[in-house]
């Protein structure tokens, strides 16, 4: 991806609060934002910051990953439902891949996601920890 | 509405093709179409995913139908992610039935070998969410991946009967002149075999490969005119579209637009996908194939793993699935793909598919998708 300033902050409140939106009309919160509601296609929706809490319903652990992520490598995606039932796609860190489960509670945090080339921009963005024990 | 006929079909073996680019691999296909009836078209529509990614090449209809000797015709591109294929077949059905255009060669073409797997896997994986799915590292693979898990922890079904489906894959491919991968594997092979993005192992996954698909589509008018009268029609092409990205959907094990396409499919022409004698369809990973089975409705839910297993989808069964081998053993040259899929059902119903046969085949449905679900078509083919 040819990261851009521009590109970067456009998107930078809802990449980094996950904020979302939310439907006047049938009700139904969805991240990431989006013209229009993708379950009743309403344009009556109105941005909403998500909760930064949430438990993994499913993951993936990636060996082969795409360029730009070696150094990642294995990569652990996730697919996190929110504590509204929003789901949301986003890296786990700060764990051992074989540690993750379905089920997992997690929190968001900021994370550095990319960098392109040594000297170039870097694209940070959300990625969840497991919740511990009174954090 | 005017009836659309198959007048030619023609299939480059998919592969690493060093000494071959776009323009080589679409000829290839494309005159073998053509010299079917020898028909010069009216369009050409080129069924293509990355071309402007990793050929640096736009402009694609005027590129393919210049250098095939066809300049002059309507020609464009038509891209729907690694669905484009289907998407190109509802375009020139569209054409002819409307009476736009009395002939259209549908070629699809992806040109994968060039580069390291990992700037591939990048450029495939752009039919995800730019923004919220590829820039975090996400590929077609961890999202199949994310499905894969929750279908086996949904349905309870163990690593070794998913597995039934690239072992069914291979048995079918290994048949097929067209193949990429012509051998046979076993359970254990696809559990042992390299992890790409747990739970999806290397034999979990369709192969990348170079391709070139054509199709030659006439009018009913035309194919009156033409030498021999083609045996096969396209009766029509539904599909649906969903959202790109994948936290949309209500249940991660699912792809909604298949759904919608096989209730358009009975709506418009009364016809069932579990009632046809030969499917082809898009198992990009090992998932995408059981789940599409199911949301066809030609399985109940979570069962697809244990009808393979209980010998059914196979040649003589109705439907069979895949003769062809797959994405996962004939190759998945991206945007190609909707065309050898096409290409193999016309064959089929010709009674001329120089691989595994279905005997006495009538109907056939070819069903491409795109990313995980975002695009889903199923395209009707009927002996005539």
């Amino acid at each position: 991806m040819s990261m851009s300033p521009a590109r970067l902050w456009r998107n930078r409140i809802p990449r980094y609060r996950i904020v979302g939106i939310r439907c006047e009309d049938c009700g139904r919160a969805h991240y990431p934002p989006r013209p229009a509601c993708p379950y009743c296609g309403s344009r009556n929706v109105k941005t909403e910051e998500m909760p930064k809490r949430g438990k993994v319903l499913s993951f993936s652990i990636t060996y082969s990953v795409p360029e730009g992520f070696r150094a990642r490598s294995p990569l652990v995606i996730a697919t996190v439902e929110l504590e509204n039932g929003v789901k949301v796609v986003a890296p786990l860190t700060d764990v051992d891949p074989s540690q993750v489960s379905t089920g997992m509670p997690v929190e968001a945090v900021i994370r550095r996601i990319r960098e392109s080339g040594r000297y170039g921009l870097i694209g940070y963005g959300l990625s969840f920890r497991p919740l511990r024990f009174g954090s | 509405m005017r009836r659309v006929y198959v007048a030619g079909v023609g299939l480059t073996r998919v592969g690493r093709h060093f000494d071959k680019g776009l323009l080589e691999l679409a000829a290839e296909a494309a005159f073998k179409a053509i010299d079917e009836v020898q028909l010069k078209p009216e369009a050409v529509i080129v069924a293509n995913m990355l071309s402007s990614t990793l050929q640096e090449q736009d402009n694609l209809g005027s590129y393919i139908a210049g250098g095939l000797g066809l300049s002059g015709t309507q020609a464009f591109k038509v891209e729907a992610g690694d669905g484009s294929g289907g998407a190109a077949l509802l375009a020139a059905y569209s054409l002819i039935a409307s009476g736009t255009v009395s002939s259209v060669l549908v070629v699809g073409v992806e040109k994968m070998t060039d580069y390291p797997t990992s700037t591939v896997y990048k450029a495939s994986s752009q039919v995800l969410d730019a923004e919220y799915e590829l820039y975090y590292g996400a590929t077609m693979a961890s999202l199949h991946a994310m499905m894969m898990r929750r279908y086996m922890e949904k349905y309870e079904v163990p690593r070794d009967l998913v597995s039934e489906w690239p072992v069914l894959m291979h048995e079918n491919g290994a048949q097929n002149p067209f193949a990429q991968i012509r051998r046979r594997i076993s359970k254990d092979d696809v559990a042992r075999s390299q992890i790409i993005s747990d739970p999806i192992t290397l034999m979990d996954s369709s192969p990348l490969g170079d391709g070139a698909a054509a199709l030659l589509l006439v009018s009913d008018d035309e194919a009156s005119r033409v030498q021999s009268k083609p045996p096969v029609e396209l009766v029509g092409v539904v599909s649906a579209s969903d959202n790109v990205e994948f936290t949309a959907r209500s249940e991660l094990a699912s792809i909604p637009a298949a759904r919608e396409a096989a209730k358009k499919l009975q709506e418009r022409f009364g016809v069932k996908a579990g009632e046809v004698d030969v499917v082809e369809l898009h198992d990009s990973y090992t998932i995408a194939g059981l789940l599409l089975l199911e949301e066809l409705g030609i399985a109940d839910r979570g069962t697809a793993p244990r009808l393979l297993s209980e010998g059914r989808f196979r040649a003589g069964d109705r439907p069979a699935i895949n003769l062809s081998g797959g994405l996962k053993s004939r190759g998945h040259p991206l945007g190609a793909t909707g065309v050898y899929q096409a290409a193999e059902v016309v064959m089929q119903l010709r009674g001329d598919f120089p691989g595994l046969r279905q005997e006495g085949a009538e109907t056939g449905i070819a069903v491409s998708m795109s990313g995980v679900g975002a695009f889903v078509s199923v395209a009707l083919f009927r002996r005539v």
